[in-house]
């Protein structure tokens, strides 16, 4: 029981990284129709500004108070990052989504491979608050308190996303632009600049999960952010593309479906059943579990 | 039929290409006929050939796979782990792995097929990646996971192995190369070739012409895949063993840049493409590592030498300033930007609009 | 006096077809100029092409200024409202949502809109994609009249409804004509006759006639045109 406990919760875990990053993938690709595979850049940068930060802050002697602001630092780089990427690189493509592809895919070689240039193959190590690599007793598992933290930051970020998506202005315009694009710019909207908030809100939810991870691995190294984007992928495919609480569900499937088979099946198995179930949900409903709309 | 000559010509003095025995500067680290300048050029050679298979999928027909290095990776690990775990003999060993790279793409092309645009996108994904992590698993340590496997070198014929004998490998990447020029040459040229560059064109008109486009674009599918495999075969003699790079998701994404690089829906576009690009990848790090470098300051030295970082901003570039690739070149850019727009059929999701 | 509208020479490429081939028209400011041809003459792309939403060539000029270099929300930001073929409501947005989305500034005319539809202000909270073909209708018109507009494209108001909608719909058209302005394309001839002043004939991406709309009662001039009694 308390093994199943602590699988479960992380299970829920990966699952609340998978979230960030395919909440993003999810957005961008409903209202743009691209499929971003900067997308993992994104997240590596914020988790490497994270590290950057953290280790020069040396003048705050509170750990927690130094990781919390290098962590601020780290999703301001990466929100900064993709809505610079979507006004230098995306929109000159406007609508010209193969081009816009092969542009993110140029810039993830790119990224990854200044990264490495930069700051090395080998990975860097999170200097944490202790408090962060204790466990909590939950019906009778111990529970790394990390988990609670990637956990918490998925639900708040679904809980926020959702807020914006339905009471806010350009929560209207994203969400009528993943139904039709150009009704709304026949409305007399600038839809384009709905595109850079997106990639903006996808780069920091990206940084999230790229900070979380470091957390979770307790360091980072260059290959994160792609390691991570092909499991966001399968989420947002599964999920629906363009559906934020499809991609929340699908994570969370993708995330315990991957620990328990790992676990109770064998080694190396979670991964190849995820994969699998995004072969059956793409041959039986290939527009993914939810279909298609921004909620 | 002018072509045609200077194609013979261009093989015709790549062949001849370890009696040269000059170098070319700084281009090479040593003479053309020199054992490493020789199995670089090798690798090129199988790349560029593997690059023309991809752009059979994607630039002919419109299938954008990311799954492609999975039919390289079976060439490559089926063969090796034949000859080398299952100690078969050489020709049945390559024998066997052609059957398994024609029976494989048959059954897994038929099923990702059933979907399109960026489902079919991620099927072929999902496939690659299962068999990238079954090799990292290494059941009954077959693979070698991370570690790769060495070739057992008793098994291979010897004309193959041993640093003199660079030459014979680098004639058997050419006649690979040369091979998949040729039937790629041929298949798009032939009436189901028609039909792929229709199919890419507009799916649904192919339909209405009454064809069923599914058995052609499964022909292109098989037809790729099954060169890719070959292709496998030869890149394993020429490094060696096999190793796990060949099985992930970024080798078919280089595939890819490959194809862009040198023109999109071409024939030599993607040879030189492959070969630029694998060239530049192993030739850009040595420069990198090199003294004038060394000596420039940080900003400049950090990039100038992470190869991947200068071919992922040439990529950008010729996306957007020549996105015929390097083949748009000659053609001055006429079929260039179209090439690639008539591909977003590729990337327009299963149902829906968009 | 010059046309509010103007359109001279507009072409179209879609495709390989070649949809528009140099459409000249005018629209007048005040009444309904209705622009009448067959299927696939080109009707729908000649107001999608004004509007900027397929790739055109020409020239067209509204209210005394070039609009077809501009993108789309800046044209219709000059106060041009369209109600699009087939509707285009957002269907996983609310009917309230799907209006407060087009409006262009806080002057929105919620009283005129209400008071044209009643029913919009009671299924405001209902999902569009949930409503009948012709309470999707009075959205779509809804939307262009919520924000003062000096020329409304709407684009087959009474394709697929019932004939009882039908009516419905052309008594609402009837009374926005007496104040607005409108490019109207409509396949129903006694619709038509009821609301437009001027027509326009497009046939195979070109204009073949233009007149007053008492056109329509030379039948034999119907019948060359438009092929129907």
């Amino acid at each position: 029981m308390s093994t199943f406990v602590l699988l479960t919760i992380t299970g829920l875990g990966l699952g609340a990284m998978y979230f960030l990053i395919a909440s993003g993938l999810s957005l961008i690709y409903g209202l743009m129709g691209v499929l971003n595979f900067a997308h993992g850049a994104f997240l590596t940068v914020g988790a490497y500004i994270a590290w950057f930060a953290d280790s020069h802050f040396t003048a705050i002697h509170s750990v927690t108070l130094r990781f919390v602001l290098a962590a601020l630092c780290g999703l301001a780089a990466g929100a900064v990052f993709a809505a610079l990427v979507e006004l230098v690189l995306i929109r000159p493509l406007y609508l010209r989504h193969i081009e816009q592809v092969l542009v993110t895919v140029g810039l993830s070689l790119a990224t990854v491979a200044l990264i490495q240039g930069i700051w090395g193959n080998d990975s860097r190590l999170y200097a944490l608050p202790n408090w962060t690599s204790q466990t909590t007793h939950v019906l009778g598992a111990s529970i790394p308190n990390d988990r609670w933290i990637e956990i918490a930051a998925a639900v708040l970020l679904l809980a926020g996303l959702l807020a914006f998506l339905r009471y806010t202005r350009y929560g209207l315009i994203i969400r009528a632009g993943v139904e039709n694009r150009a009704m709304v710019t026949a409305l007399g909207i600038d839809v384009r600049r709905a595109f850079t908030l997106v990639f903006a809100i996808g780069g920091f939810a990206a940084a999230l999960a790229g900070v979380l991870s470091g957390v979770y691995f307790s360091s980072v190294d260059p290959g994160r952010g792609t390691s991570l984007l092909i499991f966001a992928f399968i989420v947002v495919v599964i999920g629906g593309l363009g559906s934020i609480v499809g991609s929340a569900a699908a994570a969370v499937i993708v995330g315990l479906l991957q620990q328990y088979a790992n676990y109770y099946a064998s080694s190396g198995l979670g991964d190849l059943s995820v994969v699998l179930l995004l072969a059956i949900v793409l041959l039986i409903r290939p527009g993914g579990l939810s279909g298609r709309a921004a909620t | 039929m002018a072509r045609l000559a200077v194609a013979a010509g261009v093989v015709l003095a790549l062949a001849f290409m370890p009696e040269y025995g000059f170098g070319l500067g700084k281009v090479f680290d040593g003479s053309l006929d020199s054992p490493g300048v020789l199995q670089l050029l090798a690798i090129c050679l199988v790349f560029a050939g593997l690059a023309l298979t991809y752009d059979l999928l994607f630039g002919f027909t419109g299938l954008l796979s990311f799954g492609h290095a999975l039919y390289f990776a079976v060439g490559v690990y089926v063969c090796d782990i034949a000859i080398t775990r299952w100690h078969w003999s050489f020709w049945t060993a390559v024998a066997f792995t052609a059957a398994v790279g024609l029976v494989l793409p048959v059954v897994l092309g038929s099923v990702s097929l059933r979907v399109g645009g960026i489902a079919f996108a991620m099927v072929t994904l999902a496939f690659a990646q299962a068999g990238a992590i079954l090799v990292q698993k290494n059941p009954r340590r077959w693979t070698g996971g991370e570690e790769g496997l060495g070739y057992d070198f008793e098994r291979v014929p010897q004309t193959f192995v041993g640093i003199l004998n660079t030459k014979h490998l680098y004639w058997l990447a050419l006649g690979y190369a040369a091979l998949v020029g040729v039937v790629a040459w041929w298949a798009t040229r032939s009436s189901p070739g028609h039909v792929w560059q229709a199919i890419r064109e507009n799916e649904r008109r192919v339909e209405v012409l009454g064809l069923r486009p599914f058995p052609y674009k499964l022909l292109a599918f098989v037809l790729g895949s099954f060169l890719a495999t070959l292709g496998g075969i030869v890149y394993m003699l020429c490094v060696g063993g096999a190793s796990p790079d060949v099985t992930t998701a970024s080798f078919t994404l280089a595939l890819l840049v490959m194809v862009v690089i040198g023109g999109t829906g071409t024939l030599w576009g993607p040879l030189l493409g492959g070969a630029l690009y694998t060239y530049l990848d192993r030739r850009l790090g040595d420069v990198g590592g090199s003294h004038a470098i060394h000596q420039l300051p940080g900003v400049l030295r950090v990039p100038l030498s992470q190869p991947l970082f200068l071919l992922g901003v040439l990529f950008i570039l010729i996306v957007f300033f020549l996105p015929g690739g390097i083949a748009g070149l000659a053609t001055r850019g006429r079929a260039g930007g179209r090439a690639l727009r008539r591909l977003e059929a590729a990337l327009r999701p299963a149902r829906g609009g968009a | 006096m010059s046309a509010l509208l103007q359109v001279e020479g507009l072409h179209v490429h879609l495709g390989e077809s070649h949809v528009l081939q140099g459409v000249d028209l005018e629209v007048a400011e005040g009444g309904v100029t209705a622009l009448l041809g067959r299927n696939g003459v080109g009707k729908t792309t000649t107001l999608r092409a004004i509007l900027g939403l397929v790739p055109r060539r020409g020239r067209v000029t509204f209210a005394g200024e070039r609009i077809d270099g501009q993108q789309t929300h800046r044209i219709v930001g000059r106060g041009l409202g369209y109600v699009p073929e087939d509707r285009d409501v957002f269907a996983g947005l609310t009917v309230r949502e799907n209006l407060e989305l087009a409006m262009r500034n806080g002057s929105a005319r919620w009283e005129l809109v209400y008071g044209l539809f009643p029913e919009l202000r009671e299924r405001g909270r209902q999902r569009a994609g949930t409503l009948s073909g012709g309470q999707q209708q009075m959205v779509a018109i809804a939307r262009a009249l919520l924000n003062e507009n000096r020329l409304l494209l709407i684009d087959e108001p009474t394709k697929g409804l019932a004939p009882a909608l039908v009516t419905t719909v052309a008594e609402v058209l009837e009374r926005i004509a007496e104040t607005e302005t409108a490019l109207l394309v409509e396949q129903n001839l006694a619709v038509v006759r009821r609301l437009a002043r001027e027509i326009v004939v497009l046939d195979t991406g070109r204009v073949v006639h233009r007149g007053p709309a008492s056109d329509l009662d030379d039948r034999a001039l119907v019948h060359r045109l438009l092929g129907v009694a």
